[in-house]
């Protein structure tokens, strides 16, 4: 997101926005069933929202899922936090110094734009369809997400305040402390809520592709196995965790940023 | 003493306008009754203390706001869209031009939804370029400009427009006080020059009374006319002798004192309305 | 003096990468690694696979569906970005609609089109522009309900049609937040390029680096991903060199507030 000038307050009844919102599903569900109940659609491509429904309340009740819902976070969580201490070790360690800054700058652009699915097959050979194979493809993804935005912060600090902080003799480690982390903080926030998305995609990817336990493994058996439904039903599933990833992400930003006059947008690549 | 000028015919008309904000409890009565007219020609100021509804005033004349009720007419026509004889310079200058254009492409660009030929804007261009003092700027983008020749571009596409009416928010607001001077006389200039009706609003007296032949104060919001004043100092002004005049200085201190009762009046202040539907 | 300054970034640009080869180097030099390949046997793999028939077969084809789901994807993304922003009520009735669909991890869309569409070269950009649109959409939709209201004013009363608003305000205002959006659908897009191809398909460069996996042709397999890699260098640079080209202006301003 880039700024936008002076941004009028759009929502002065919240009420009335949840329930267009709301109706907007609402319509969204009604359309699908009726596209699918007058076969405009064929249920062997798209069952209607109603059984789709059904299945999520189902597989809800159902351990099973909750055991693949578990393993694909379980690879999310741990995947997002070691690249998120990665890059904030090496980002903070880069950003501190103009000489590190420009000679890891040409190696960071090339490596950085590498899709992390060229690795799946490197993580195959490595790890099988163990769930360091899913930690492989999160980890390289989101830690260029989290390093990026680390080391943009890091530029920012403001000259003056630098100079004001070498002036009272701070030490390396205190003008880290109190001058370069909280400008870099806001940074580093949105770089973990945009890995924290992506990790998502990585962890659902490499149960698709490699066959690593979770749910992105489940929606490839309910494909092969030709259950449509249940596979509909594990999308929305998946996309609902998205949804709430991105909710949390965005309610930890702001709780940690609360004392920042503006929630940072994110910095130009 | 209510300056109404019967010799010329009004160009535009402003007929007891009302304006309420809707809003959910009712509505916010910004424009009370506002109700006088501008003969063609004139060089007529508007202003009031903070918050005395200027904007929107402003911007119902300018058709860019629906009026409540009451009416706005131009050359005999009720003013219901933006219209067609008329160019608005805002408050806000650098946001007011579009950035991503050049300084020349910007006042350019309301002659080709005039429908005019690429040769006719140019020249139009240049020529209200050149009466604004930037004949040298045409290619810049308006950012790499002072905030003071960002408003000089303003005032140049608006009169490239060649409209009848000229509508200016607080032009110089936001400018230093030199520039400002500086502006205030250009603009006693173009408006010797082209013969147009120039609306100025402002919040500062001096100004009001240095640019106009006439003076309109408002009250504070909801908004009524609070006095109509009418300028007699000599058309040929200049920064020094015109303020120093002591004409200059009873005109001043009758407008402030009229401002200072509008301030004070806070019994009709932010009214709400209920239920005005 | 400018020599030197040229001769200095030179080294500042080479010489980290150099390095690193220089271990990979040492590190292979007993040649018996199974997994990684030396510098050499890398460079050697990478031109006798690609440059040939699989140049024709594999990475054109991919390439181009590529290339054809991100112009889609552009193009439905603003178009149908500028609808929904400029009017409220479909906004704010749409808005959580599509944060659901953004939220959704895009490649569980390859088994479904899959599905629907079959084993095809309209899956795969099918594929490509439904999970990358998303980025593109709400960024213009946010771009486009950012418009500076001053700005609308001035456009309005100067009675410009609503094609050129739409085309000298509305978009250039939104086009540095479009262009965020482009950056980030841009990785995506490969991720899918790639993906649909390893998932149930003939031909293609993801399908190609697997199989070599799956044969245990390890430096083929790393030549692959080098071939990956240097596709998503190419975007990250050609994106670059647009954006700077179509946001001189934003860029500039920018300089001058910051100063300011």
């Amino acid at each position: 997101m880039t700024t936008t000038p002076v941004r009028f307050s759009t929502t002065p009844r919240t009420g009335a926005v949840v329930l267009q919102g709301l109706a907007g599903i609402a319509g969204f569900l009604l359309l699908w069933e009726l596209v699918t109940r007058t076969d405009l659609i064929s249920s062997r491509f798209l069952p209607p929202a109603s059984e789709v429904i059904l299945r999520l309340v189902d597989y809800i009740r159902d351990l099973q899922f909750w055991r693949d819902t578990g393993e694909t976070m379980a690879s999310w969580a741990i995947g997002l936090a070691i690249a998120v201490v990665a890059a904030t070790i090496a980002g903070f360690a880069i950003g501190s110094s103009r000489f590190l800054e420009h000679a890891t700058r040409s190696t960071i652009e090339f490596l950085r734009p590498i899709p992390s699915v060229a690795l799946i097959p490197l993580a195959v050979l490595l790890f099988g369809t163990k769930m360091q194979s899913s930690l492989l493809l999160i980890v390289y993804a989101s830690f260029w997400q989290v390093l990026i935005q680390v080391i943009y912060g890091t530029l920012d600090v403001d000259p003056v305040a630098a100079e004001t902080a070498r002036s009272y003799r701070l030490t390396r480690l205190q003008r880290v402390r109190y001058v370069v982390w909280p400008t870099a903080l806001p940074y580093l926030m949105t770089g973990i809520r945009l890995a924290a998305a992506v990790a998502l995609i990585l962890a659902i990817t490499a149960e698709l592709i490699i066959g690593t336990p979770g749910l992105g493994k489940q929606i490839a058996l309910t494909q092969s196995g030709g259950d449509v439904t249940g596979m509909y039903a594990l999308v929305l599933a998946t996309g609902m965790i998205g949804v709430l990833i991105n909710l949390i992400a965005r309610f930890v930003e702001k709780r940690v940023l609360a004392w920042h006059a503006s929630v940072r947008s994110e910095a130009a690549a | 003493m209510k300056a109404e000028r019967k010799d010329a015919a009004p160009l535009l008309v402003v007929d007891h306008l009302k304006k309420v904000y809707p809003t959910p409890d009712g509505g916010v009565e910004a424009v009370r009754d506002l109700h006088f007219s501008v003969p063609a020609g004139q060089l007529a100021c508007i202003v009031g203390p903070s918050g005395a509804g200027k904007t929107t005033l402003l911007k119902c004349i300018a058709g860019l706001l629906p009026i409540t009720s009451g009416s706005v007419s131009l050359l005999g026509e009720g003013v219901t869209g933006p219209p067609q004889a008329m160019a608005v310079v805002f408050q806000e200058n650098g946001r007011s031009l579009f950035p991503w254009m050049s300084v020349q492409a910007n006042v350019e660009l309301p002659l080709k939804s005039a429908g005019l030929s690429r040769d006719e804007r140019r020249r139009r261009a240049e020529e209200a370029l050149h009466a604004v003092g930037l004949d040298e700027v045409g290619g810049s983008y308006p950012w790499q400009l002072s905030g003071g020749m960002q408003q000089r571009v303003a005032i140049a596409r608006a009169i490239a427009y060649q409209p009848k009416v000229l509508l200016m928010d607080e032009p110089f607001a936001a400018v230093d006080a030199q520039t400002r001077a500086d502006l205030e006389d250009l603009i006693r200039t173009i408006w010797m020059q082209l013969g147009v009706t120039i609306l100025f609003v402002t919040h500062d007296i001096d100004e009001s009374v240095y640019l106009g032949e006439r003076v309109i104060v408002l009250s504070n919001s909801p908004t009524v006319v609070q006095d109509d004043i009418a300028i007699d100092l000599p058309a040929e002004r200049d920064q020094l002798t015109t303020r120093n005049a002591p004409r200059f200085a009873e005109l001043r201190g009758r407008i402030y004192e009229q401002i200072q009762r509008a301030k004070h009046n806070r019994g009709t202040e932010s009214i709400q309305v209920a239920d005005a539907g | 003096m400018r020599a030197l300054t040229i001769l200095k970034n030179a080294a500042f640009i080479l010489a980290l990468p150099l390095l690193l080869i220089l271990l990979w180097w040492l590190g292979t030099l007993g040649g018996t690694n199974f997994y990684v390949p030396t510098p050499l046997q890398l460079i050697v793999t990478f031109f006798q696979t690609w440059f040939g028939e699989r140049m024709v077969e594999d990475v054109l084809p991919s390439i181009g569906r590529l290339f054809a789901g991100i112009a889609l994807t552009i193009a439905i993304g603003i178009a149908v970005g500028v609808v929904i922003g400029l009017f409220r009520p479909l906004r704010r009735v749409l808005e959580p609609l599509l944060e659901f669909f953004r939220a959704v991890p895009p490649p569980v869309l390859v088994p479904l089109l899959m599905l629907i569409i079959g084993v095809n070269d309209q899956m795969k950009v099918t594929v490509i522009v439904s999970g990358a649109v998303w980025p593109v959409l709400l960024n213009t939709v946010e771009g486009v309900r950012g418009t500076d209201q001053i700005m609308r004013d001035t456009a309005r009363s100067y009675r410009m049609t609503r094609t050129q608003q739409l085309l000298h305000l509305v978009l250039p205002a939104a086009s540095p937040q479009i262009l965020t959006g482009v950056r980030q659908s841009l990785p995506i897009a490969l991720i899918l390029m790639v993906i649909s191809e390893m998932f149930g398909s003939s031909t293609g460069l993801g399908l190609s680096i697997l199989q070599f996996q799956r044969n245990f042709a390890i430096p083929e397999m790393w030549s692959g991903i080098l071939v990956l890699g240097l596709i998503g260098f190419g975007l990250s640079i050609a994106f670059r060199i647009v954006e700077r080209r179509i946001l001189r202006w934003y860029h500039g301003l920018r300089e001058v507030q910051r100063e300011g």
